[in-house]
């Protein structure tokens, strides 16, 4: 193998570090829950619909529950109390507290009773999840997979319909995973739309309903191709948990779901991102569902070169609090990018460094590689070119997963064409590389091994600092992806709020337990 | 009336027109796909075009890339466009002429609407920069504020407001269905309601922005794609300050 040297005593040291990132933040988290969780709760016990104007039920009630400061109570405590008070369903329940007359919050039945009355809508819940997961692997089980690295790419073009085209068209060219981009502005937004959607601007909305639509398109397309055709969406924005919990219920394989990037790139509050991974993270850790995390973006705001390491470094921090939820190793993509200026000379070797030390690092994990994008302009010629470079890399080091480069990236969303060109290009380069990897050995002490040994030592280093600023202040002062952003800034921080001392969140109790 | 010039595409030999072009049809590959292909590319004002690659792509569509002579020219003198100057100003220069002014250059800039993409507006004001300009925070000239992603155009005009800016700069990087347009179109109809309009320079920025664009949009210039920052940071002290 053209392994890079990774002293493993750093990287035990950084795995330390990481945790003891994650669990001062944990603290936190265990300690507060959000209007997103909340609503995710709702959800779960099976709140449905939304009214004339396109509100969702589960936003109605939690939203009531919030101005009255119920929330840190827990939905599924007034949920539980409705029906120990004759409610006859969860549906009945939340729509006489969301559009009914004033909630009484003086109690009147206690939490334990509430916790009772909800037990078959909890097991309900957990066992709606469960079926889900059995039947996508079953339905996977009978077709071929891909080789890695699995081919990933994106379809967006704003209608679903269209989508569903374009994603068949996809698997037909060779793809194995396809996602659906969600139109830019629906992080933002916090509910999630109903129903299938049409318009869309630079992707199409998340919905539950979307969601089955190309499931259905890419079971067909499995079909018909003899070879599984995965399916992934964004569980990321101010609804993160929820579309975790539709994404779990209508069988997709993958999720976009990071720790930090919300905050980051989306300037969503920390608080508020912190909570929601972690119970997003929690239900996908049940559905065997995999997460792609966003590092690569660190590259398109920071130089690739000088803060590779914060790459790293944030992997580790996103396994640590990955771990915290229950996810295996397996199900963890951690995301890397090719983002280097590609007229710097050697960037191929740097490049081919940091990818495999990822490899290395994570040997477990279903890693995702990233294409260059940064420096991409509109010369698709060119841009074909240098999306054969970062392919060879991806296949010489064996990432997991891999989102494929488009010639026509910085131009329009991709074409039909596009797409078919860019697989085909993978579909040779992954070919006639496919054991390179097994037959090279670097240069002792070359550009490549030191480039190795530069960037897991940084990504050390930081994680130290992190570890000694906590990692509330090493946002503030742009450790990551050189963006700053305070503790109570950002969008959504009026959505956390602390757990009563008799919170109540059964489906949580059930997916703690494992 | 300028000299009249006469364009024509070149490929291997003066005046040939050879051009390339490539499409899908929803058609399988076949002798009559072939056919179908070229005259596709007739209907394009192809001369003699030669089918160089027809595959299937898809369940019903099949990928074309055709070569031809185009027999269309194009006269220079008939072309009237608003153009930038050519040749941008040095960091010295820059630094040099804004001194003159007196006071830092106040910049804001954002992307605005949904857009989500900053790398454009990131490129053009941040520290860091791109391909190895260094952006105008890293001026001492200028005092550059990077307001980030999905801004509203009020809280834009806000912003540059309070900061007493000289110039806004939007960055518009999703184009789909010409939402880029609607938006930056919007924030300038929104400066000219509040009386607003003559008080900053307005420049747009994006992958598909063009000066002429901008210029048509109500901006008072437009950049487009591998602009660096020296070239912005040039225009801005030439209309501060004038060329010198």
């Amino acid at each position: 193998m053209a392994n890079v040297p990774m002293d493993p005593a750093i990287v035990a040291a950084c795995r330390g570090f990481a945790a003891d990132i994650a669990d001062d933040v944990q603290h936190f988290i265990d300690r507060h829950t959000t209007v997103g969780v909340e609503r995710t709760v709702a959800r779960a016990y099976g709140v449905v619909g939304a009214d004339a104007e396109g509100t969702p039920l589960a936003n109605k009630l939690v939203d009531r529950l919030h101005e009255k400061q119920l929330t840190g109570r827990g939905v599924a405590y007034f949920l539980g109390r409705g029906l120990a008070l004759g409610a006859a369903s969860v549906q009945e329940a939340a729509e006489a507290l969301a559009y009914g007359g004033e909630i009484d919050d003086a109690g009147g039945v206690t939490p334990a009773a509430a916790r009772a009355a909800l037990e078959p809508g909890t097991a309900e819940a957990i066992a709606r999840i469960d079926r889900a997961r059995v039947d996508r692997e079953a339905f996977k089980a009978q077709h071929t997979v891909g080789q890695t690295p699995l081919k990933y790419v994106i379809v967006a073009t704003g209608n679903i319909y269209d989508d569903a085209l374009q994603a068949k068209a996809a698997r037909f060219a060779g793809a194995d995973i396809i996602a659906v981009i969600r139109a830019t502005a629906q992080s933002l937004l916090d509910y999630v739309p109903e129903g299938p959607t049409t318009e869309g601007y630079g992707g199409t909305f998340a919905t539950q309903a979307n969601f089955k639509i190309i499931r259905d398109a890419c079971d067909e397309a499995s079909r018909e191709t003899g070879q599984y055709c995965a399916q992934t969406n964004y569980s990321s924005g101010l609804c993160m948990s929820e579309i975790a919990w539709m994404a779990a219920v209508e069988r997709l394989d993958m999720l976009l779901n990071d720790a930090m990037y919300g905050i980051l790139f989306r300037d969503i509050n920390m608080q508020r991102t912190f909570v929601d991974q972690y119970f997003s993270r929690r239900i996908i850790a049940r559905s065997g569902i995999t997460i792609n995390t966003g590092e690569d973006n660190y590259l398109t705001t920071a130089d690739a070169v000088e803060k590779a390491h914060t790459v790293l470094a944030s992997q580790f921090v996103n396994e640590a609090f990955a771990l915290r939820a229950g996810l295996k190793q397996e199900q963890m993509g951690l995301g890397h990018a090719f983002e280097i200026n590609p007229w710097l000379e050697d960037s191929f070797l740097l490049e081919i460094a940091q990818a495999q030390l990822v490899r290395q690092i994570f040997d477990r994990h279903p890693i995702k590689w990233m294409p260059p994008t940064k420096f991409k302009t509109g010369d698709v010629f060119h841009s074909h070119v240098h999306d054969a470079m970062f392919n060879l890399v991806g296949v010489a080091t064996n990432q997991s997963i891999e989102l494929l480069g488009m010639f026509s990236e910085a131009i329009h969303t991709p074409l039909l064409m596009d797409r078919y060109l860019s697989l085909k290009s993978a579909r040779y380069i992954f070919g006639t590389a496919r054991h390179l990897g097994d037959e090279i050995q670097w240069k002792p002490d070359g550009i490549v091994e030191t480039r190795a040994r530069e960037v897991l030592q940084s990504a050390h280093q930081q994680l130290e600092e992190v570890k000694r600023d906590t990692i509330w202040d090493a946002i503030g002062r742009g450790a990551f992806g050189d963006v700053k952003r305070t503790r109570t800034g950002g969008k959504g921080y009026k959505g956390v709020v602390p757990r009563h001392p008799d919170y109540v969140n059964p489906i949580l109790d059930v997916l703690e337990k494992g | 009336m300028a000299e009249s010039k006469l364009l024509r595409a070149y490929g291997d030999r003066e005046g040939d027109g050879m051009i390339q072009m490539s499409f899908t049809l929803e058609i399988l590959p076949s002798d009559r796909a072939r056919e179908a292909g070229k005259r596709f590319a007739e209907a394009h004002g192809l001369k003699d075009p030669l089918i160089a690659t027809m595959e299937q792509c898809a369940k019903e569509h099949t990928y074309f890339v055709a070569y031809g002579r185009s027999p269309h020219t194009v006269n220079l003198a008939d072309i009237h466009v608003e153009e930038l100057a050519a040749q941008p100003l040095t960091r010295e220069e820059i630094e040099a002429t804004a001194k003159k002014l007196g006071r830092k250059i106040v910049v804001v800039g954002a992307c605005t609407g949904s857009d989500a993409h900053t790398v454009g507006i990131d490129a053009i004001l941040n520290y860091k920069g791109f391909a190895g300009e260094k952006g105008l925070e890293s001026f001492k000239s200028f005092d550059a504020h990077n307001l980030g992603a999905q801004v509203e155009n009020h809280e834009l005009i806000a912003r540059a407001r309070a900061l007493g800016a000289d110039a806004i700069l939007v960055s518009q990087v999703i184009t789909q269905r010409n939402c880029h347009k609607e938006n930056s179109a919007a924030l300038i109809e929104l400066m000219v309601k509040e009386g607003l309009r003559d008080q900053f320079i307005v420049l747009l920025g994006g992958p598909r922005i063009d000066h002429q664009l901008a210029v048509d949009l109500g901006f008072d210039a437009g950049f487009g794609p591998g602009t660096k920052p020296l070239t912005v940071a040039s225009y801005l002290v030439e209309r501060l300050v004038g060329r010198t």
